[in-house]
């Protein structure tokens, strides 16, 4: 109970600041920031796309030590918080691909390049789908979290190697690109965003974990078995 | 000293139904318990529990001092279950079966003594074929064979007469005969009450997951036959 | 892990393999699937495509189209290993026994790597006549590709293939569930086995074979490891 509590309270203070941080982000990357020299107004989809990929992270590393914790400990919360990380973070990781093709379409002439951030990151949310799918397939609360924790734990402890292995797979013929220097306006313009999006994702996580909550309590409920005297 | 059993609450929830209902008992080492009750009562789920082959939603159970949730090798270890023709591998001769349970189990058994242990049930002559040619009664045998490898202290038997005629009947006799006087604690489910009446000194009586009756075998029939909630003994 | 575990590791993994080679359908099967994708991916991509001579797309692309036919034929590996426990309540006898997880977990995975090299064996001179390669000056250090690869290919395959055999949709799902995960067996995989085929001059082959190295250690480590929550019930 007062774990729940204190998610939601979180959540909601969460919710409250995202709003101001994002108009002022906003305004900042729409109208205040300059205009980029090489790529025009194009480049202001960075200020989506890249707070889209703190807001994944967050998203999928509380699902990860959620989905840990239901392993050891057992407790039904930590299993929606993780389904919640997870749903929320598909929801950003497929924002951040979408903007990422959308920004990649007039910038390198093609809508996919096998760029190895892009590639890790649609890895990713096959993998995070994955778990969706095993959960939409158990009816039987507990086998579904042991199960979806084992896909969300060792689904995420893999990240690095599939990173890494893409990484090299793309650079040994051509080198990876690197930001050249920005901006400062640019950078301040940028860190906002990524506040004002850390934030909403974690009220959307709150969110979705009341919902969890509630989805659970109500299933377990209608699982419990007829109370009788004798 | 420690009891065979203390099992308390236990609940079995499958996807669809509670397959067991706050179950609890106490069965004294030595004990021989007969587990009744029709079919889909939980019988099966309970001994499965028991043996550690299944997890319970809800409530423990403690075998000879060890929890099935927390020290559940050391149960494994003084525990074993038959389930009819279950757990064995068609295309492993019988006595491959049986090596491979004796090496899981850690057992130290050499062929002659596992070829013994396959004629004590009547396989001897059927050691070398495959299980899948086997009949249901030589499967059910198999069966009881592996179960028994490792000189469980808690034999837990699920329908052991199944499948089987008149003369494997008598073998089961016999076995369960032998496990009483060596003074293993035996809980067996079955359908053939009165057959199985003679071995045990205990009733148990399960009925839709709930206990109905638990008591002296003596007391059984007349509480099964009568209203569903009552307790015996 | 004891040495009886390490007894019940090769127990599991011996009767898995007795039961493949007493059985035979399904590796027959599945060798002769992957040799026809092998056979259909020429077609598909036609020996009369540009690149210079007849041949000479396909036999760049070879290594690539090798390592797709392996992993769909492992999938199918994998899949069986545990289908075939399942059949006779036989996941359910593996937790009866006692003993480390971990033990279980080694012994299908050897099995199943066992399976898989003989399935590579059979289909590496398939791609070389297919595909118009010469296998022999580069065989030690693609041997030692397949090797690796396929230790990484099976450490994940087996996990994966043991937490999906009560799914419905099994088969959709090991695949879904595998494929991610893999990546990077199949980028080192196809990487070095093109080097070791047609020449180094930069000497890259070691950074692959060390990037397979590193992802079968974690492979190894994370899922032998995790392996006992999925055989709860």
């Amino acid at each position: 109970m007062a774990q729940r509590l204190g998610i939601d309270r979180l959540g909601w203070l969460a919710g409250m600041l995202a709003i101001p941080a994002l108009v002022f982000g906003l305004y900042l990357a729409v109208v205040w920031a300059p205009t980029d020299a090489m790529m025009g107004t194009v480049q202001r989809i960075m200020y989506v796309h890249f707070p889209s990929w703190i807001a994944t992270a967050i998203a999928y590393l509380t699902a990860f030590v959620c989905s840990l914790s239901y392993l050891v400990r057992r407790r039904p919360t930590m299993d929606y918080l993780a389904h919640a990380g997870v749903e929320v973070g598909v929801v950003f990781n497929t924002t951040g691909l979408i903007t990422g093709s959308i920004w990649g379409r007039p910038t390198w002439g093609v809508w996919w390049t096998w760029d190895p951030r892009l590639t890790t990151t649609a890895l990713m949310l096959v993998v995070f789908l994955g778990y969706l799918a095993v959960r939409a397939f158990l009816e039987e609360p507990d086998a579904r979290a042991r199960i979806s924790s084992l896909v969300a734990v060792v689904g995420f402890l893999n990240l690095p190697i599939v990173y890494y292995s893409v990484r090299w797979w793309r650079t040994l013929h051509q080198p990876q690109s690197s930001p050249s220097t920005v901006d400062p306006e640019i950078v301040v313009a940028l860190r906002v965003m990524m506040i004002a999006f850390a934030l909403i994702a974690a009220y959307l996580i709150s969110r979705r974990y009341a919902l969890a909550q509630l989805e659970g309590d109500r299933e377990r409920m209608e699982l419990q078995p007829e109370v009788q005297g004798g | 000293m420690p009891l065979a059993v203390d099992a308390r609450g236990i609940w079995k929830r499958y996807p669809g139904s509670w397959a067991l209902r706050e179950v609890s008992l106490q069965v004294d080492p030595g004990e021989g318990v007969c587990l009744v009750g029709p079919n889909g009562s939980g019988k099966t789920t309970l001994l499965k529990i028991l043996a550690t082959a299944a997890n319970p939603t809800r409530g423990d159970a403690v075998i000879f001092g060890a929890s099935i949730r927390t020290q559940a090798d050391a149960v494994r270890r003084r525990v074993g279950l038959c389930v009819p023709q279950s757990y064995l591998y068609g295309e492993l001769t019988g006595l491959e079966n049986l090596r491979f349970a004796a090496v899981m189990y850690g057992l130290p058994l050499t062929e002659s003594g596992l070829r013994e242990k396959l004629g004590a049930l009547g396989l001897a002559r059927a050691a070398d074929a495959r299980a899948r040619t086997y009949s249901q009664g030589m499967l059910q045998r198999l069966a009881l064979a592996r179960a028994m490898l490792h000189e469980a202290d808690l034999v837990l038997l699920d329908e052991p007469y199944t499948a089987l005629d008149p003369a494997g009947q008598a073998l089961i006799d016999d076995v369960l005969r032998t496990l009483r006087a060596a003074g293993r604690t035996v809980i067996m489910a079955t359908h053939q009450v009165e057959r199985a009446l003679v071995h045990c000194d205990r009733a148990l009586a399960l009925d839709g997951g709930r206990v109905v009756y638990d008591g002296p075998a003596q007391g059984l029939p007349l509480a099964v036959a009568s209203s569903p909630a009552v307790d015996g003994g | 892990m004891t040495r009886s575990d390490l007894r019940r590791a090769w127990a599991v993994a011996w009767k898995d393999l007795l039961t493949e080679r007493r059985a035979k359908a399904a590796f027959n099967a599945m060798t002769f699937f992957a040799g026809l994708t092998l056979f259909t991916f020429g077609f598909a991509i036609g020996p009369d495509s540009p690149g210079g001579g007849e041949g000479r797309l396909l036999e760049q692309l070879a290594p690539g189209l090798l390592w797709i036919a392996i992993l769909f034929a492992g999938v199918l590996a994998v899949d069986r290993s545990f289908q075939l426990e399942a059949e006779r309540g036989g996941l359910e006898a593996l937790r009866l026994y006692p003993g480390d997880r971990k033990a279980i977990y080694f012994g299908k995975l050897l099995a199943n790597l066992v399976v898989m090299v003989a399935l590579e064996v059979v289909l590496l001179p398939i791609a070389a006549v297919l595909y118009s390669l010469d296998l022999w000056p580069g065989l030690p250090a693609l041997a030692a590709v397949v090797g690796l690869a396929t230790l990484g290919f099976a450490a994940m395959g087996t996990f994966y293939a043991a937490l999906t055999v009560h799914l419905r949709a099994r088969q959709v799902l090991l695949p879904l569930l595998l494929f991610p995960m893999l990546i990077p067996v199949v980028i080192a995989a196809v990487k070095a086995s093109t080097l070791a085929l047609h020449g180094d001059p930069m000497h890259e082959f070691g950074s692959w074979m060390r990037l397979l190295g590193a992802a079968d250690l974690l492979f190894l480590t994370v899922c032998a490891r995790a392996f006992e929550f999925v055989l709860e019930d």
